[in-house]
């Protein structure tokens, strides 16, 4: 595949190794967060830790929208399907989430819920078109990079004239959640969660562009580099970080360059603009109350705005009080420092936000490195 | 966290839409959020809209640095320099 | 002459001998079709028992009687069933019909048994066209001929509209294994090679193709197949083949995963060394699946002694259904049951169980 394979080779990854094993420099560590989910999951699912020296370190950030989708946030999406009788459409990733009550969207399909998959939000104007006689709900969830193709479908919904589509909006922001890690005490005061830089996501910044992380790089003097979902993307992000911290530099770099400009998809900001409106403030699993950080529908297309349609309010809902996920999703604490991970808390039996998504911290860690906690030795 | 990939555009359609081809598998998506993407352009393809068209050139430069960087360090580490 | 025929002769104004035929071309299944009466018979006799049709069927009896040969001193009969709700019903490179036949012959043949008749029962919904069901019988008499394995007896039944899915279909398969020819999930021991009969995730992949809410278009066929040939071939070559198993749901890694816990051992794959298909490859990248999740339906997996690796890899592309074959990895030492593997891009990682069920994601 074309533009995907080349970036996985693994000789130009020995070549980057070796690249990163001599720039980084042996008498300090560093500590570097992919904020991106998707960094994540590359990082497991290649085993990029294997290929970089003991001091060069990763720390798994909240970019994952599954992961930081509040309980009582899916507890509403449920009740729409459950009590309001929507038909309600989602994306795969939220379908097995725990909610209240032992729900899930999944099990509330068992009760005879509608809720259906769809990989698209088109999928759902579509359901919408093609049956007048149901009152189509499409949950929408996720970062900058899927808030445009919500907004293009509330467009199209309003072209259409449809009268039985409206989105339950839970868009959030990534600089936001950024700014948090940042301002939490153990980063900004106490320095016990030491953070040398952040891998800037991939996908999101195709659309918000380089520029907003620059206030980030200058404020907190924190380097920030973008990189591509590829390994070889994330390894070179890593080689440039290094270079950053050692040369006592502290600004955005763009590894990603193929895709992303300073500016970003301004079409598709201006697309966002004109549809979303900020929230005062939005709720984050494991980060609570967010300033500015998550989105509703704007006045103008308040027709296709579920929570102004239907009588669902957010009932915040706390998390279970043995699970680590917030400090998790600030980096503070890892996966193996949680009492109840691996033993009450599995990825078939999520407790937190952080193993419920394949993204999160604590799932990766369980399905791609637990066994670097075990004892087998391969012959 | 945005589960994207980059495809080749093989046809225009009607209304915003394109005919993608990833090594043989095709898919119709939405050009709604981008401008000016023609036939045998690469755009990069997230929940069934290209969120924006893939630089060849930049790609190219890409592989190329991580070559040119990890060459230099193979061979900075076979002459024992360090 | 059937019963339904004799029957139709004697009625008053009914020209002797005469019944309506079945209309395959537009003729739909109602509820009659599974009550036992006329109906059904005829249902049976002009759809089933014509495609399918072998002595045993032809007894029109409740049950099958077979004779059970004698296989020499230690033979033992292997039984094998699985049901099948595969949706859609017709998919590139087969149906459920053929399906459900090599589903069941494979569970024989990787127990090491030579499979030797089919039991077939159908739960049919009120309202599914006939000319689909005789299309669907049609591909199971000939996946059964082209196996040399007969379907010997069957059931019919019919539920209401909408409280089936077009046709469900339920495989029993009795096969026999000589004496110390078994093969068994727990004999893998650390050594042993893990061996792949060729590409992975094809089946679930051509399914996913046709589920028109992801309105995807790939050139990927079900690699569906009867693989007790291939097993014979295995066994002829002489190698020390400790475990035989199917990938199915689940997939390669799911397998693997059972193998190793029911074995206590821990494998090492190479990621390099799995044979994926571009199209099935870029399918998953799209819907961010994990081919080593996918299932497959006409796949096998050997663990085999080390020494008769090569000696296996040779007769099993030597086979048409082997061609691929390929060496995947290796058994090891571990107490935790891992199957771990050495990704292509050097690192290493843990293969696990599968959680859930795999879906489309957007992250």
């Amino acid at each position: 595949m074309k533009y995907i394979d080349e970036f996985r080779d693994g000789e130009l990854a020995t070549g980057l190794a070796a690249a990163i094993r001599q720039a980084a420099d042996p008498a300090r560590r560093y500590h570097f967060m992919e904020f991106c989910g998707g960094h994540t999951h590359a990082i497991s699912r290649y085993g990029v830790s294997d290929l970089l020296p003991d001091n060069v370190r990763m720390i798994h950030g909240p970019g994952c929208p599954v992961c930081v989708l509040p309980i009582g946030r899916v507890d509403m999406a449920i009740r729409l399907a459950l009590e309001a009788g929507v038909t309600l459409c989602t994306y795969g990733d939220t379908l097995r989430v725990p909610a209240s009550d032992g729900l899930s969207l999944f099990k509330a399909k068992a009760r005879g819920g509608d809720v259906r998959m769809v990989y698209s939000s088109a999928d759902a104007v579509a359901l919408a078109q093609k049956h007048p006689e149901k009152q189509v709900v499409f949950f929408a969830i996720g970062f900058e990079t899927t808030t445009p193709p919500t907004a293009v479908a509330i467009r199209q919904a309003q072209a259409l004239g449809l009268k039985n589509f409206s989105v339950l909006c839970c868009h959030v922001l990534t600089p936001s959640a950024i700014s948090n890690i940042l301002e939490s005490p153990e980063v900004r005061q106490f320095g016990t969660v030491p953070l040398d830089g952040f891998i800037g996501p991939a996908h999101v910044s195709t659309i918000i562009g380089s520029r907003p992380y620059e206030f980030f790089a200058e404020e907190y003097r924190k380097p920030v580099v973008i990189a591509g979902f590829e390994p070889l993307d994330v390894m070179q992000a890593v080689l440039m970080l290094v270079k950053q911290v050692n040369a006592g530099r502290a600004v955005v770099e763009n590894e990603f360059s193929r895709a992303v400009t300073r500016d970003g998809n301004l079409k598709a900001q201006n697309l966002v603009a004109e549809v979303f409106e900020l929230r005062r403030q939005f709720e984050w699993r494991g980060l609570g109350l967010v300033p500015y950080s998550g989105l509703r529908i704007r006045k103008e297309f308040a027709a296709f705005d579920a929570e102004r349609r239907f009588a669902v309010d957010y009932r915040s809902v706390p998390d279970n009080k043995a699970c680590e996920c917030g400090a998790i999703l600030r980096g503070v604490k890892k996966p193996q420092d949680c009492k109840i991970f691996g033993t009450v808390c599995t990825p078939e039996n999520p407790v937190g936000s952080c193993m419920v998504s394949s993204e999160g911290a604590c799932a990766a860690h369980y399905t791609y490195g637990r066994y670097k906690d075990s004892t087998g030795v391969p012959a | 966290m945005c589960l994207a990939i980059p495809c080749r555009v093989v046809e225009l359609r009607g209304d915003e839409h394109a005919l993608i081809d990833v090594a043989g598998m095709r898919k119709e998506i939405s050009l709604a959020l981008v401008d000016g993407v023609g036939v045998g352009d690469y755009v990069i393809v997230h929940v069934g809209y290209a969120l924006t068209r893939l630089d060849p050139e930049e790609a190219e430069k890409t592989l190329a640095l991580f070559a040119e960087l990890g060459d230099a360090a193979l061979r900075d580490a076979a002459g024992g320099l360090h | 002459m059937s019963e339904a025929h004799q029957e139709a002769g004697q009625k008053g104004g009914v020209r002797k001998g005469y019944v309506r035929p079945l209309d395959l071309k537009n003729g739909r299944v109602d509820m009659t079709h599974g009550s036992g009466g006329r109906a059904m018979a005829q249902l049976i006799e002009e759809l089933f028992a014509c495609h399918l049709g072998n002595d045993y069927l032809a007894q029109g009896n409740d049950g099958a009687v077979m004779p059970a040969a004698a296989f020499g001193a230690g033979a033992r009969l292997v039984m094998a069933t699985d049901a099948h709700v595969v949706s859609p019903l017709f998919f590139p490179g087969g149906d459920i019909g053929c399906l459900s036949v090599h589903g069941t012959i494979n569970d024989l043949a990787v127990m090491g048994a030579t499979p030797l008749y089919l039991a077939a029962s159908f739960i049919l919904e009120e309202g599914f066209p006939l000319a689909d069901l005789a299309r669907l019988v049609e591909s199971m008499a000939r996946a059964a001929r082209d196996a040399g394995v007969p379907v010997v007896t069957g059931d019919t039944k019919v539920v209401e509209q909408g409280k089936g899915d077009g046709v469900f279909i339920t495989t029993t398969g009795v096969g026999v294994v000589r004496d110390g020819e078994d093969f068994s999930g727990d004999r893998a021991r650390p050594g042993d090679r893990i061996i792949v009969s060729g590409s992975i995730g094809d089946h679930g992949m051509a399914i996913m193709a046709q589920r028109e809410s992801l309105g995807f278009s790939a050139p990927i066929e079900s690699d569906t197949a009867a693989l007790h040939g291939l097993v014979a071939a295995m066994r002829a070559s002489g190698a020390q083949i400790r475990v035989l198993r199917d990938p199915t749901r689940g997939g390669v890694a799911t397998t693997l995963n059972e193998i190793a816990r029911q074995s206590g051992v821990g494998m090492m794959l190479q990621e390099r060394a799995l044979p994926v298909k571009q199209e099935v490859a870029a399918a998953c990248e799209f819907l961010g699946l994990d081919p080593l999740y996918v299932a497959n339906e006409g796949k096998l997996l050997a663990v085999v002694a080390p020494e008769d690796a090569e000696i296996l890899l040779a007769a099993m592309r030597a086979h048409p259904l082997g061609q691929c074959a390929a060496l995947i990895g290796s058994v090891h030492e571990d107490a935790q049951h891992f199957v771990q593997m050495t990704t292509g891009f050097g690192g290493r990682r843990i293969v696990d169980w599968l959680t859930g069920e795999q879906l489309p994601r957007i992250c």
